[in-house]
C-alpha cells in the first residue's frame, strides 16, 4: 500500500493505535495517581497562584495608588498583562475553530489543550480590568441592568463596554465549545470508571452520551454552527481589544491598522504559548504518539507565518509615522525606538522578528528543545510589544512639560506572577482531571491518509 | 408498546459503514447506530436528513441581534440620551460591536440548548449502553424486527458478513 501510494500524507497518529488503545492512552493519566513531577509543577504554580492573590487582596485593600502609574502614564501594567492575556486565549480558537473549517484534522491532537488554554488565558485577562476598577464588587455596573440610578445606562458609544461585552462572550462561548466536544469523552471516562465520586460527576456531566449516531449527527452539526460562530468572533475580540487603543487620539495608538496587527500577535504569541504547554504535556503524560514533532513542525509554521504578519505591522506603523508629515506621530515612533524605552522596543523586535526565523529550518523545527525555548521567547517579546505601544505611547504625549517616566511597583509585578501562577494551576488540574485530547476526534483521524483503519487486518484482530 | 430489536456489534469503522448501507438498502427499520466517534459518511449510510440546529442558530442569533440594537436605541437615544463628546443619540456605527457580540451569544447558547433538547441530552439522564465499549472501541447497529417481511436468519447472515462480533434480539419495554 506504502509502495503504491508514496503520496499519500503521512498518518496523523504514530503508532498503529487501535481505538480501544487510544481511550486507554489518554485517559490512564486521569486514573494514576499524578507524579512527582506533576506535583512539583502544581506546587510552582499554587505558590506563584498564592503570591497574586496576596497582592491583589493588598491592592484591592490598599487601592490602586500601590501601583506605580502617575497622571501622564495611567495605563500601564495592567493593560499590558490584559491584553497579553487574551492573545494567548486566541490561538486556542485558532485550533478549534478556524482549523477546523479549513478542515485542518491534525488540529485533533491538540484541540483539547488549547481551548483549555484559551478558557485559562481569558479567566488570568479579566481579573487584571476588575482589580483596576479599584472597586471589584461594583464590576457589574459595566453591564446594563435596571438600576436605581435613574436607570441610568451605559455608554455603548463606549470601547470599554464594547470589551466588557466582547470578553464575556467569548468565554461563554469558548466555554461552551470546549464542554461540547468534551461530552463524549466524558462518557468514554464515564464507561470505564470505577463507581464512586468522580464517575457520579462524569455521569452527570456528560448527561447521558450514549454514542448514538443520531446524537453524533446533530453534534457535528452544533460543532460546525459553533466553530463558524467563534471564528468571527475571535476577530471581533481583539479587533475590540485594540480599539481600546485606536479610538482615541494619542500619538502611536490612533492608528488604522491596530485591529488586524493585533489579532496576528494576539494568534502569533497564542501559537507560541500553545507550543509551551504541548512540548510540555506530551512529555510529561507520555503523549509522544499523539502530538508528535510533526504537530510542532506544523504549529512552527504558524509561529513564522504570523510572525512575518506581526513584523509587516511594526514596519508599516513606523513608516507610515515617519511619512505621515505628524510630527507628535514621527516622533513617538522615534521615541520608542531611541528613548528610555528602547531596551523594551528592541527586546520585542529581537523577539517577535528575529528569533522565530530560526523556524525557517526544518533541523530547528524538528528539534523540540529549540521550539520550547523559542515559544518562550516569543512570549516575552509579545507581552513586550503590548508594553511598549501602551507606555511609550503614553509616557511623552503632545507637552513635554507633562512628559513622566514609569516603574512597574513589586505589587504589579507580583500580580503578573500570580497571574501565571492561576493559569499554570488551572492547566494541571485541567491535566490531572480531564481527557487532555479529544478522544473521540482522535479515533476520527486514526485512520488518515491509509485506505483501512489500523488494525483492520481481520486475522489480526480476530 | 413494545418491540424488539436486533443488536450487532461490529468492530470496525469499514464493517459498521457497510452493514448499515447494506441494511438501509434492504429496507431495514435502523434505530440507531452506536459509535465511539462521529464515523465520516455514516449520515449518509444511514440516510439521515441535514439537521435543522442551523435554523435554530440563524433564528436565534437574528432576535439577538435586533433585540439588542433596539435596546442600545432605546437607552441611548429614548430613555436617557446622555451627550457623550456631541456625539449623536443614535450612534449607529458604534452601537455594532455590542450588537455583534450579543448575537453570537444568542446564536451559540441557543443551538446548544436545542440541541440538548432535541438529543435528549441532560444530566439526570442514565443510559444503559447498546452494547459495552460502544464509547470505547465498539460499534452496534440496531435495528426494528418488524413483523412482516423480517427474515431474521438472512438478516444475521447480512451481519456476520460485515464480520459481527456479537449479534443479539432484544424485547425494548414502551417508552414512558
Amino acid at each position: 500500500m506504502a509502495d503504491t501510494l508514496p503520496v499519500l500524507a503521512q498518518p496523523l497518529i504514530a503508532g498503529d493505535k487501535s481505538l480501544a488503545r487510544v481511550t486507554e492512552d489518554v485517559c490512564r493519566p486521569m486514573e494514576r495517581r499524578p507524579g512527582a513531577l506533576w506535583w512539583l509543577a502544581f506546587l510552582a504554580a499554587a505558590s506563584l497562584l498564592a503570591v497574586g492573590v496576596a497582592a491583589s487582596g493588598y491592592q484591592i485593600a490598599t487601592g490602586i495608588g500601590t501601583w506605580g502609574l502617575n497622571n501622564t502614564v495611567g495605563w500601564a501594567f495592567d493593560i499590558t498583562n490584559f491584553v497579553f492575556w487574551i492573545g494567548i486565549g486566541h490561538a486556542g480558537t485558532l485550533i478549534s475553530a478556524i482549523l477546523f473549517l479549513l478542515r485542518q484534522r491534525w488540529r485533533t491532537s491538540v484541540n483539547r489543550s488549547a481551548e483549555a488554554m484559551t478558557l485559562f488565558a481569558v479567566i488570568c485577562a479579566g481579573i487584571f480590568p476588575v482589580i483596576h476598577m479599584g472597586r471589584p464588587w461594583l464590576a457589574y455596573w459595566i453591564f446594563p441592568y435596571p438600576n436605581f440610578r435613574g436607570p441610568l445606562w451605559i455608554n455603548f458609544r463606549s470601547p470599554l463596554a464594547w470589551d466588557a461585552f466582547a470578553i464575556s462572550t467569548y468565554f461563554i462561548i469558548s466555554l461552551t465549545f470546549w464542554y461540547i466536544g468534551l461530552i463524549p469523552d466524558l462518557a468514554t471516562a464515564r464507561d470505564r470508571w470505577k463507581p464512586g465520586l468522580r464517575r457520579k460527576l462524569f455521569e452527570i456531566f456528560s448527561l447521558g452520551w450514549d454514542g448514538s449516531y443520531r446524537t453524533w449527527h446533530r453534534y457535528e452539526m452544533v460543532y460546525l454552527l459553533l466553530a463558524g460562530l467563534a471564528t468571527p468572533l475571535v476577530v471581533s475580540v481583539h479587533t475590540i481589544v485594540s480599539w481600546d487603543f485606536a479610538t482615541s487620539v494619542i500619538p502611536g495608538w490612533h492608528a488604522t491598522i491596530f485591529p488586524p496587527y493585533f489579532v496576528a500577535g494576539a494568534i502569533f504569541s497564542g501559537m507560541a504559548m500553545v507550543l509551551t504547554l504541548v512540548i510540555v504535556a506530551r512529555k510529561v503524560m507520555n503523549l509522544e504518539d499523539y502530538i508528535t514533532v510533526r504537530h510542532i513542525e506544523t504549529m512552527s509554521k504558524l509561529v513564522i507565518a504570523t510572525s512575518g504578519m506581526v513584523a509587516l505591522a511594526y514596519a508599516t506603523e513606523f513608516f507610515t509615522a515617519q511619512y505621515s508629515g505628524n510630527h507628535y506621530e514621527q516622533f513617538a515612533f522615534l521615541n520608542r525606538a531611541l528613548g528610555p524605552f528602547a531596551w523594551a522596543y528592541w527586546i520585542m523586535t529581537a523577539c517577535n522578528v528575529a528569533v522565530p526565523q530560526l523556524l525557517w529550518f526544518r533541523k530547528i523545527r524538528a528539534n523540540v528543545a529549540v521550539v520550547f525555548l523559542i515559544s518562550i521567547l516569543v512570549n516575552v517579546g509579545m507581552w513586550f510589544e503590548r508594553f511598549v505601544i501602551i507606555v511609550t505611547s503614553l509616557h511623552r504625549d503632545y507637552l513635554p512639560s507633562n512628559w513622566a517616566n514609569y516603574r512597574p511597583t513589586n505589587i504589579e509585578i507580583a500580580t503578573l506572577a500570580g497571574s501565571f501562577g492561576l493559569f499554570f494551576t488551572l492547566f494541571l488540574l485541567f491535566c490531572r482531571f480531564l481527557p487532555v485530547i479529544a478522544i473521540g476526534e482522535v479515533k476520527g483521524v486514526l485512520s488518515y491518509g491509509r485506505s483501512h483503519a489500523p488494525g483492520s487486518d481481520r486475522k489480526v484482530a480476530a | 408498546m413494545s418491540r424488539r430489536l436486533l443488536v450487532a456489534v461490529f468492530q470496525h469503522e469499514d464493517d459498521i459503514l457497510g452493514v448499515t448501507r447494506a441494511a438501509r438498502e434492504a429496507g431495514l427499520k435502523i434505530v440507531d447506530v452506536y459509535a465511539p466517534f462521529a464515523v465520516h459518511g455514516m449520515d449518509r449510510a444511514m440516510g439521515l436528513r441535514p439537521s435543522r440546529l442551523s435554523r435554530v442558530c440563524l433564528i436565534a442569533g437574528a432576535t439577538g441581534a435586533i433585540l439588542k440594537l433596539w435596546f442600545e436605541i432605546w437607552t441611548a437615544a429614548i430613555d436617557w440620551p446622555v451627550n457623550v463628546g456631541g456625539k449623536p443619540w443614535n450612534s449607529l456605527p458604534a452601537f455594532v460591536p455590542i450588537t455583534f457580540e450579543v448575537m453570537v451569544l444568542f446564536a451559540g447558547l441557543a443551538t446548544v440548548a436545542a440541541f440538548f433538547l432535541v438529543s435528549r441530552l441532560n444530566p439526570f439522564r442514565r443510559v444503559a449502553l447498546a452494547a459495552p465499549g460502544v464509547t470505547n472501541d465498539r460499534f452496534a447497529l440496531v435495528v426494528e424486527q418488524t413483523d412482516a417481511g423480517f427474515n431474521a436468519p438472512w438478516v444475521r447472515g447480512l451481519m456476520e458478513r460485515f464480520h459481527a462480533v456479537h449479534v443479539e434480539e432484544r424485547v425494548e419495554e414502551a417508552k414512558r
